[in-house]
C-alpha cells in the first residue's frame, strides 16, 4: 500500500480528490490535512510517498511547508490559478492540477506518478524547491524550523545573513537561525535592491546600516543599528554604494 | 466644446468692436487734421481694412503654425515686411481715390506716422493672438492628457478587478465540482450564487451609485461562496443600522475590502475566523467597518495595505479627491478597514 496525503485548505477541495481517489484501493489516504503545520506534522508522522497539495493557505503556504520537510515525498500540486507557479512546476514537480480538474486529468497525474515511482525516481522536490522559492511570497518572509517549532522571518527583520559551511546563519532581533540553503540561493531570491552581498560570506539588509566604516586596508565593515558588524570586501562596498546611491 | 466655441464668438466680437473703433478714431483724426468728413471716412476705410486683412493674414499663419521661442524673429520680421507692403499698397490706392490740392503732401508726410500706428497695431495684435493660440494649445493638450489618464485609470481599474477574480472564480468551480458529486443540491445552490455574483460584477458600472442595501445583498452572495468553500472556517457577523441601509455608495466597492479581510483572516490565522462588517450612519457620512482576526507575529505591515485595499483607497480618491476615506488600524489582534462615503449633494447621487 502506497500512503496518500491531501494538504488543502478547503474541504471541498480535498473532498473531490477523496473522491477521485476512490478509484485507486492501492493507494491509501491516511490523512487530510486544512493547513502547512499539520501537513507537517502528518508528513513526518506518517512518511507518505505521494502527497496533494494546494498551494496558498493560511500561514506557511505549500512551498514553505515543503522546504522544512525532510526528505519530502512525490508532490502533485493542486492550485487554482497562479502563473508563476505553474511555470516551476512545469519543471519539476510529478503534475501540477488546475482547478477544477476531472477524473481524467486526475487519472494522468497518478499514472504519472506510477511511473516514476516504479523507475524508482528519486523525487525532484529539492530541484522544485529552488524554483518555487523565487516566488513572490518567499521575497517577503523566510521560513526555519527552530527545533520542533516553526519560525517565519518577514525579510525586513533580517539584519544580516553569514555563510556557515552547509546552512546560512540567519541573523536577526531574536538571534540566529539557521537555514539549510546556499547564499547565492539567498542572494537571487531576496531583494537585491535592499539585501547586498557585501562579502562571500555576508548578505547584508541594508536597512539596518546605521554606517560604514574603513577598516584594515582596501576593507570596511558595515555597523548595523543594532551593533552588529558586518565585514564588507572591496567588491561588495562598490555594490553597497551602488545600491545606496552613493 | 462648447465653451471654447464661446470664448471664439466672444473674441471675435472684442475683436470686430476694437477694429470699429480704430477706424472711427482714424478718420475723426483726419477730420481734425483738416481733411473733409469724405475723405477721411474713405481714407480710413481703405487704410484699415488693408492692415485688417494684413493682421488677418498674420493670426492665421500663426494659427496653424505656432511659432516655437526661437521663430519670434521671423514673426517679427514678418511684421515688418507686411507693414511695408501695407504702406506701399495703401499710398497706392489712396492716391488714386482721393484727388485734392494738398491731400498728396499730407499723405507723404504721414506716411511714416502711417507705418509706425500699424506696425505697433499688428505687433499688439500678433502678440495676443500667440498668446492666445498658445494657451488653446495647452488646453488640447490638458484635455488630451486627462483624456490619457481616464483611459489608463479604466484599464487599471479594469486590470485589477481581472486579477482579483480568477483565483476566486477557479476555486469556486472546484468547490462546485466538489458538490456534484456528493451534495448536488448545494452545488446547484452554489452555481445560481455564482451567477448572480458575476452577473452583478458585469453589470455594474464603477462609476455607479447604489443603496447599502443593494451593495449589502451583493456582498452577501459572495460571502455564501466563500462560506461554502471554508466550510466552517469562515464566520460572519454584519451589524447594520436601518438608517444606513438606505445610504448610497459607489457600487462594488465593498467586495474587494471584505475580500482582503477574509484572504487577511483566513490565511493569517488557523482554526475558526470572524469577518465583523458593521454599517452605520455618522455625522451624516456612511460608515463601514470590516474587521478580520490576524496574527501580529507572521504578518507583515505591507500585507495589511495589500493589493485589493490600494485599488480601493485609488477609487476612492477618483470619486470625491480625499486620500482620508479608506483606515486601517490593527489592535489586539484584530485587523480593521473603516470606509467613510461622504453624502454628496446632487451628481452621483442622481444616478
Amino acid at each position: 500500500m502506497n500512503k496518500v496525503l491531501i494538504i488543502d485548505d478547503e474541504p471541498l477541495a480535498r473532498s473531490i480528490v477523496k473522491e477521485y481517489l476512490q478509484q485507486y484501493p492501492e493507494l491509501d489516504l491516511v490523512a487530510e490535512c486544512g493547513d502547512g503545520f499539520e501537513g507537517l506534522k502528518a508528513i513526518q508522522q506518517l512518511q507518505p510517498s505521494l502527497i496533494f497539495l494546494d498551494i496558498q493557505m493560511p500561514k506557511i503556504n505549500g512551498f514553505e511547508m515543503l522546504e522544512l520537510v525532510d526528505n519530502a515525498p512525490a508532490v502533485i500540486f493542486t492550485t487554482a490559478f497562479d502563473e508563476f507557479a505553474i511555470k516551476a512546476f512545469e519543471a519539476h514537480a510529478i503534475d501540477y492540477l488546475l482547478k477544477p480538474f476531472n477524473q481524467e486529468r486526475f487519472d494522468k497525474a497518478i499514472a504519472k506518478w506510477k511511473e516514476q515511482h516504479s523507475r524508482q525516481v528519486v523525487a525532484k522536490t529539492d530541484d522544485l524547491l529552488e524554483t518555487a522559492s523565487l516566488s513572490p511570497s518567499q521575497n517577503q518572509r523566510v521560513v526555519v524550523k527552530n527545533g520542533s517549532k516553526i519560525k517565519i522571518i518577514p525579510v525586513h527583520d533580517i539584519y544580516y545573513l553569514e555563510a556557515a559551511d552547509d546552512y546560512v546563519k540567519i541573523h536577526t532581533s531574536e538571534g540566529y537561525f539557521l537555514k539549510n540553503k546556499t547564499m547565492s540561493h539567498f542572494e537571487q531570491a531576496l531583494d537585491q535592491q535592499q539585501f547586498v552581498r557585501a562579502h562571500r560570506s555576508y548578505i547584508v539588509n541594508i536597512q539596518h546600516i546605521t554606517r560604514i566604516d574603513p577598516y584594515e586596508k582596501d576593507n570596511h565593515v558595515a555597523v548595523l543599528r543594532s551593533g552588529h558588524k558586518v565585514p564588507v570586501s572591496r567588491g561588495g562596498y562598490g555594490k553597497l554604494k551602488l545600491v545606496l546611491g552613493l | 466644446m462648447p465653451a471654447s466655441l464661446f470664448s471664439v464668438r466672444r473674441f471675435t466680437v472684442i475683436f470686430s468692436i476694437s477694429w470699429l473703433l480704430l477706424m472711427a478714431d482714424h478718420a475723426a483724426l483726419l477730420y481734425w487734421f483738416g481733411l473733409s468728413v469724405q475723405d477721411a471716412v474713405i481714407d480710413s476705410v481703405v487704410s484699415n481694412v488693408l492692415l485688417l486683412m494684413a493682421c488677418l493674414l498674420v493670426m492665421n499663419t500663426i494659427r496653424y503654425y505656432v511659432p516655437g521661442i526661437n521663430q519670434y524673429m521671423n514673426v517679427f520680421c514678418m511684421c515688418i515686411l507686411l507693414t511695408i507692403v501695407w504702406v506701399v499698397i495703401t499710398k497706392w490706392l489712396l492716391s488714386g481715390a482721393i484727388d485734392g490740392d494738398t491731400y498728396p503732401a499730407f499723405l507723404r508726410k504721414s506716411l511714416v506716422i502711417r507705418g509706425s500706428i500699424g506696425f505697433l497695431v499688428m505687433g499688439i495684435l500678433t502678440m495676443v493672438a500667440i498668446i492666445w493660440f498658445n494657451w488653446q494649445e495647452q488646453q488640447k493638450s490638458e484635455e488630451r492628457k486627462s483624456d490619457a489618464e481616464r483611459l489608463a485609470r479604466e484599464a487599471e481599474l479594469f486590470k485589477l478587478r481581472q486579477q482579483l477574480q480568477p483565483h476566486f472564480l477557479f476555486n469556486s468551480l472546484n468547490s462546485i465540482n466538489a458538490l456534484i458529486g456528493i451534495r448536488p443540491q448545494e452545488a446547484r445552490k452554489m452555481v445560481q450564487q455564482l451567477s448572480d455574483f458575476l452577473r452583478g460584477t458585469i453589470k455594474k458600472e464603477e462609476t455607479q451609485w447604489v443603496t447599502l442595501k443593494e451593495e449589502m445583498a451583493y456582498l452577501q452572495l459572495y460571502l455564501d461562496i466563500e462560506k461554502v468553500r471554508f466550510g466552517n472556517r469562515l464566520d460572519t457577523l454584519i451589524e447594520s443600522d436601518e438608517e444606513s441601509l438606505e445610504m448610497k455608495l459607489p457600487a462594488l466597492l465593498l467586495q474587494p475590502i471584505v475580500e482582503n479581510a477574509i484572504k487577511f483572516g483566513l490565511y493569517d490565522t488557523i482554526g475558526a475566523t470572524v469577518i465583523r462588517i458593521t454599517t452605520s450612519k455618522q455625522d451624516g457620512q456612511l460608515v463601514i467597518s470590516v474587521c478580520n482576526p490576524y496574527d501580529p507575529e507572521t504578518s507583515t505591515p505591507r500585507q495589511g495595505t495589500g493589493f485589493g485595499l490600494k485599488s480601493v483607497q485609488r477609487r476612492l480618491y477618483l470619486l470625491f479627491a480625499r486620500s482620508d476615506l479608506l483606515s486601517t488600524e490593527a489592535k489586539n489582534d484584530i485587523f480593521t478597514t473603516t470606509v467613510r462615503i461622504p453624502d454628496l449633494p446632487g451628481g452621483h447621487r442622481l444616478s
